[in-house]
């Protein structure tokens, strides 16, 4: 059990400022997960919080004790990198069993500990090779039980998931998953540039931008009330669209936001009116593309569209769906 | 890769000129091996180039004397072979003949008129036949032959068994290995421990240390004997020890050596995924850990790069051995033997040739045997300056 | 012959032994000083932190050390013998300088290594080049380049020996026994002494050289002339460029750097020569070069420490654009990490 607590994080390379003024209050046993373009700092967070970055200033606290000076290896953090940093000269036995062997275990209870791991993810058979000779999905699951072996109190992933293909990438989501429902007391903090990663796995979501937190809460709450044009347009696929003019005034609002599925066709004109310029037809979906006086719109109809290309389209916002942006980017 | 870009006009031409390439390339060390194994008067006598085709050599003998005679339906015959005797060689006799302004003039197995109505005949295998009408007496008996036999390569490795145990190239083998051996790990230790501070510890001055090695890769070494010298002399004396000791010609060997190492392994060093480093921290695994057992295994191929050179470097190395090493046979290296060798024994070239093959047959086995490393060794470091 | 091998097996074990020990005992040292293992307290952490300020130092000082008494000393000890008399007691300012820029056999040896500097490294590189660009296309490449290549595993001493023997020569009417003297008899001429020729024997060392360092070339060049991307050649050839103007117009400009790497690297070479006119000739016959002549200042005849330490700094001279050019190229391959 514990819980990470981070009170006005700052980080700077030289006059490069990463991370700025970052508090963020992460439970015990939560999955957090830390979503942003590139370069907004995510991934610098998560490894101030693994001690491989020292903080320029701020507090940071794993268990109620302020680990600023405390090295990676005394934190009692475990971390799954990007590239699962396999020792490639090393058996899986022994890439489990290292970080054992380092805190001077002695070698019948490495033994016990790395083959009661290597059962719970399946690897048993695969103990004695070495990492090439592993597939992809293996290799991610003998870096998930270093983590594991070591009892770690939190688990820190970097983007895990980004060497996969598509198909595995949704197993090991589901892996991953299942790893905390079995581990419920251990703090998992997630980084992903993918927000359906991020939707799909979070307890709660944190999302960045050029070093600030821009909201935090679960994944229905940032989708259903997104604090702000940027969230608003990061969270949810196709993206939402931003209406400005005419139909935004009517409304008070700089922007207004709505997302792809909640357009209605009208028979008459409405405020929203333009031409079908192209259609993409998933079978379970269609996307529209509207060339409307404020911009391209996504429209999504679910199955196939009765609509031609080239045909004009009168668009119908559902009122209680449309978002309200200020000038200031902010929801109203 | 540009087959298709046929700079010749015909790929015969091409393999020919590339033969001829390597055909001088080879071509002195291959007179080199072959004259080693020579008889030292053959190599004083010919080219090493003819050794491998028979060469013609004149020679003489007598014949059997009377008292080998055989009497047969009343001609008398005296029956041997050339090749018996003392100074024999074995061949193929090509021609003969009794005079010595004519030694080739019957060809071999031609029956030649001899005075006194005698004939000869000697065959190619050395037999002869000398037949008379009349009995043999000792006037006539027992004549001189001359003969021209061709003799097939002959090749001996009675250079080596003189240089390697009466010239002292044994012992300096060993001197050499003395040296070589520590020289080349040493260093290699050395310049691991620094590359891997210098590529992933934090540390102060990192930049400016890294330049610094940098630059020392072209400072020539004849510069350093002399300051050395005078400190190892100083060294000598302060501690009562001889001032050429083998420590001392590994240190040198060793600092010589440590730019060109440190630049070739930090380069690999730092090559290495950061991954796997951090991940090694997070595991609980201190410097000397992680170079132990994550660092060290991975750069197996750029120490072996450089253990190559090094090695080679230091066998093949004059400079160093005579300034730091003393001359006696205890001390004295291969390759300053071979140049005291030049010196006292300029002209003996079966002792020379033997000894020259003694001294590189060691690195041209290193280096067929690991080219791959040596290879990928110098496209690494291709900066280091000799 | 028994102990002997006894006494450098020991020797070899006790050199290797405390290199070994000094890592394992000063980081064994370390963390039993600073204990900070199985403990998770505050200090652990803080031994932690000591550890971390002082192993570097550990793993770099050996090799600080070494640097400093093995060349920073020596170029520092060598530019104040340069101002210094034979001896090295007494300041004699620019003196040395002074007497090489007079000295006959100075000016020979510089005259020698410009003619050295001219000749081997563009060799070199050429004969690399054209040796890197036929081999490319046989199937039996490798094996050709590793037979060019092999020279430079053979130490100087031993090519002097290997060549002495390609210039072996016989008074005339005697058979010649080396290939040189024969082949010129063979077709008529005079049997020479190669190395005792004035100004041409410079050649004939230099051929060693040559023959030694073309498989070097030989080599990086055939590395890089395989990097070449195929497909701008391809373009090429579809755009109507000949061989030649493939080669002189896309290839070497593409593999410009790593001629010029060759180049240099020969160069810095050629300015230490020593080896092969010590062994060759011992710097008769005018074939005295620079480092040559600093050795028999220093080490013949006496001895006069302040001249060889002059001549040995207008060695580090000429060699120091190639120092600067070298940190340049290190710093720029560091900030493209």
């Amino acid at each position: 059990m514990a819980n990470i607590k981070l009170t006005n994080i700052n980080k700077s390379y030289g006059s490069h400022h990463i991370i700025k003024d970052v508090s963020l209050d992460i439970k015990s046993g939560e999955f957090i997960v830390f979503v942003g373009p590139s370069g907004c700092g995510k991934s610098t967070l998560l490894r101030s919080i693994s001690g491989l970055d020292q903080v320029s200033s701020g507090t940071m606290e794993i268990d109620n004790a302020v680990v600023n000076d405390v090295p990676p290896s005394k934190r009692g953090i475990a971390m799954v990198f990007q590239s699962y940093a396999l020792y490639p000269h090393m058996s899986v036995f022994e890439n489990i069993g290292f970080a054992l062997e380092n805190q001077g275990l002695p070698r019948a209870e490495i033994k016990k500990k790395v083959e009661a791991v290597g059962e719970m993810l399946q690897l048993t058979t695969y103990l004695t090779r070495l990492p090439k000779a592993l597939s992809g999905g293996q290799r991610q699951r003998v870096a998930i039980g270093r983590a594991i072996v070591r009892g770690a109190k939190v688990f820190l992933f970097d983007e895990p998931l980004s060497n996969l293909d598509a198909a595995l990438r949704v197993q090991m989501r589901m892996e991953i998953a299942k790893l905390k429902r079995d581990l419920p007391n251990t703090t998992m903090v997630y980084v992903t540039h993918d927000q359906v990663e991020a939707m799909t796995m979070a307890d709660r979501i944190v999302v960045l931008q050029a070093g600030r937190v821009m909201q935090v809460g679960t994944p229905m709450e940032l989708y259903e009330n997104p604090n702000s044009v940027f969230v608003a347009g990061f969270i949810g696929s196709p993206k939402m669209n931003f209406i400005t003019g005419k139909p935004a005034d009517k409304l008070k609002a700089k922007t207004i936001g709505v997302r792809p599925e909640h357009f209605e066709f009208s028979k008459t004109a409405t405020d929203i009116s333009g031409t079908l310029d192209y259609t993409e037809v998933l079978g379970s979906d269609s996307f529209l593309y509207v060339s409307t006086p404020t911009g391209m719109l996504t429209v999504r109809e679910p199955g196939r569209t009765q609509y031609k290309t080239g045909q004009k389209l009168h668009l119908k916002p559902i009122a209680e769906h449309v978002h309200r942006f200020g000038p200031d980017d902010n929801r109203l | 890769m540009f087959k298709k870009f046929s700079l010749e006009p015909s790929r015969i031409a091409l393999n020919l000129a590339v033969l001829l390439i390597i055909g001088l390339w080879t071509f002195p060390t291959a007179g080199l091996l072959i004259s080693s194994l020579r008889d030292k008067n053959d190599i004083a006598a010919s080219g090493w180039w003819t050794a491998l085709s028979s060469a013609n050599v004149n020679k003489k003998t007598h014949l059997k004397d009377m008292a080998d005679q055989v009497e047969k339906d009343g001609k008398f015959t005296i029956s041997g072979n050339v090749f018996e005797g003392a100074d024999a060689v074995s061949g193929k006799v090509s021609a003969f003949g009794t005079k010595v302004q004519a030694p080739g003039e019957n060809a071999a197995g031609a029956n030649a008129a001899l005075d006194g109505g005698q004939s000869l005949v000697v065959n190619p295998d050395g037999s002869y036949v000398l037949s008379s009408p009349t009995a043999f007496t000792a006037d006539n008996s027992g004549i001189r032959v001359f003969y021209i036999s061709s003799q097939p390569p002959r090749f001996t490795l009675e250079n080596y068994q003189t240089v390697l145990f009466s010239e002292g190239i044994g012992r300096s083998f060993i001197n050499s290995l003395t040296v070589t051996i520590p020289a080349t790990i040493i260093p290699i230790l050395i310049a691991a421990f620094a590359a891997y501070a210098l590529a992933w510890m934090k540390l102060p001055f990192r930049g400016l240390i890294i330049a610094i090695i940098v630059g020392l890769l072209v400072v020539p070494l004849q510069m350093s004997l002399i300051p050395l010298l005078k400190l190892y002399n100083a060294a000598g004396t302060f501690m009562g020890v001889p001032s050429k000791t083998y420590l001392g010609v590994w240190l040198a060997h060793t600092g010589f050596g440590l730019p060109f190492a440190i630049y070739l392994l930090r380069s690999y060093i730092a090559g290495l995924p950061k991954d796997l480093i951090e991940s090694a921290q997070i595991d609980g695994a201190n410097d000397f850990k992680i170079f132990r057992r994550v660092v060290l295994p991975l750069c197996f191929p750029a120490l072996a790069s450089f253990a190559i050179f090094q090695f080679l470097w230091v066998w093949n190395d004059l400079l160093v051995a005579i300034v730091f090493l003393g001359s006696g046979p205890d001390q004295l290296v291969l390759t300053g033997k071979l140049n005291a060798l030049l010196g006292s024994r300029g002209g003996n070239w079966e002792i020379l040739t033997a000894s020259a093959f003694v001294t590189i047959i060691v690195p041209l086995t290193v280096f067929f045997s690991l080219q791959r490393y040596f290879v990928r060794g110098l496209l690494a470091g291709s900066v280091k300056g000799g | 012959m028994t102990a002997q091998i006894l006494y450098a097996f020991f020797t070899v074990l006790l050199g290797v032994g405390g290199c070994f020990g000094y890592f394992y005992g000063s980081n064994w040292l370390l963390d039993r000083t600073f204990p900070a293992n199985a403990n998770n307290d505050a200090s652990a952490v803080r031994n932690l932190r000591i550890q971390a300020n002082i192993r570097p130092w550990l793993f770099l000082g050996p090799a600080l050390l070494l640097l400093s008494v093995y060349l920073i000393f020596p170029v520092i000890q060598t530019v104040y013998l340069s101002f210094h008399d034979r001896a090295g007691d007494k300041y004699v300012g620019l003196a040395n300088y002074k007497w090489a820029f007079y000295d006959d056999q100075f000016r020979l040896s510089i005259f020698n290594n410009i003619l050295w500097l001219a000749v081997v490294p563009a060799l070199c590189t050429l004969m690399g080049l054209i040796i890197a660009v036929l081999t490319d296309r046989l199937w039996w490449g490798n094996l050709a380049k590793s037979l060019i290549f092999m020279p430079l595993a053979i130490s100087f001493v031993g090519a002097s020996v290997i060549w002495k023997f390609v210039y072996d020569y016989r008074g005339e009417g005697q058979q010649q026994i080396g290939i040189l003297n024969a082949i010129v008899t063979y077709f008529g001429g005079d049997p020479q002494v190669w190395i005792a020729l004035p100004f041409w024997n410079n050649f004939f060392l230099m051929a060693i050289l040559v023959w030694i360092q073309t498989g070097f070339a030989t080599v990086i060049l055939a590395a890089a002339l395989r990097g070449i991307p195929e497909d701008t050649l391809e373009a090429a050839t579809i755009d109507g460029a000949g061989p030649f103007k493939i080669f002189f117009r896309i290839m070497v400009p593409q593999i410009y750097g790593t001629i010029l790497v060759v180049w240099t690297t020969i160069t810095v070479l050629v300015l230490k020569i020593f080896d092969i006119v010590l062994t060759m000739t011992n710097s008769q016959w005018d074939t005295s070069v620079l480092a040559n002549l600093m050795f028999d200042w220093m080490f013949r005849g006496g001895g006069d420490f302040g001249r060889g330490a002059a001549i040995a700094i207008v060695i580090m001279v000429a060699v120091l654009p190639i120092m600067i050019w070298n940190i340049r190229q290190a710093n720029a391959e560091q900030k493209g990490h």
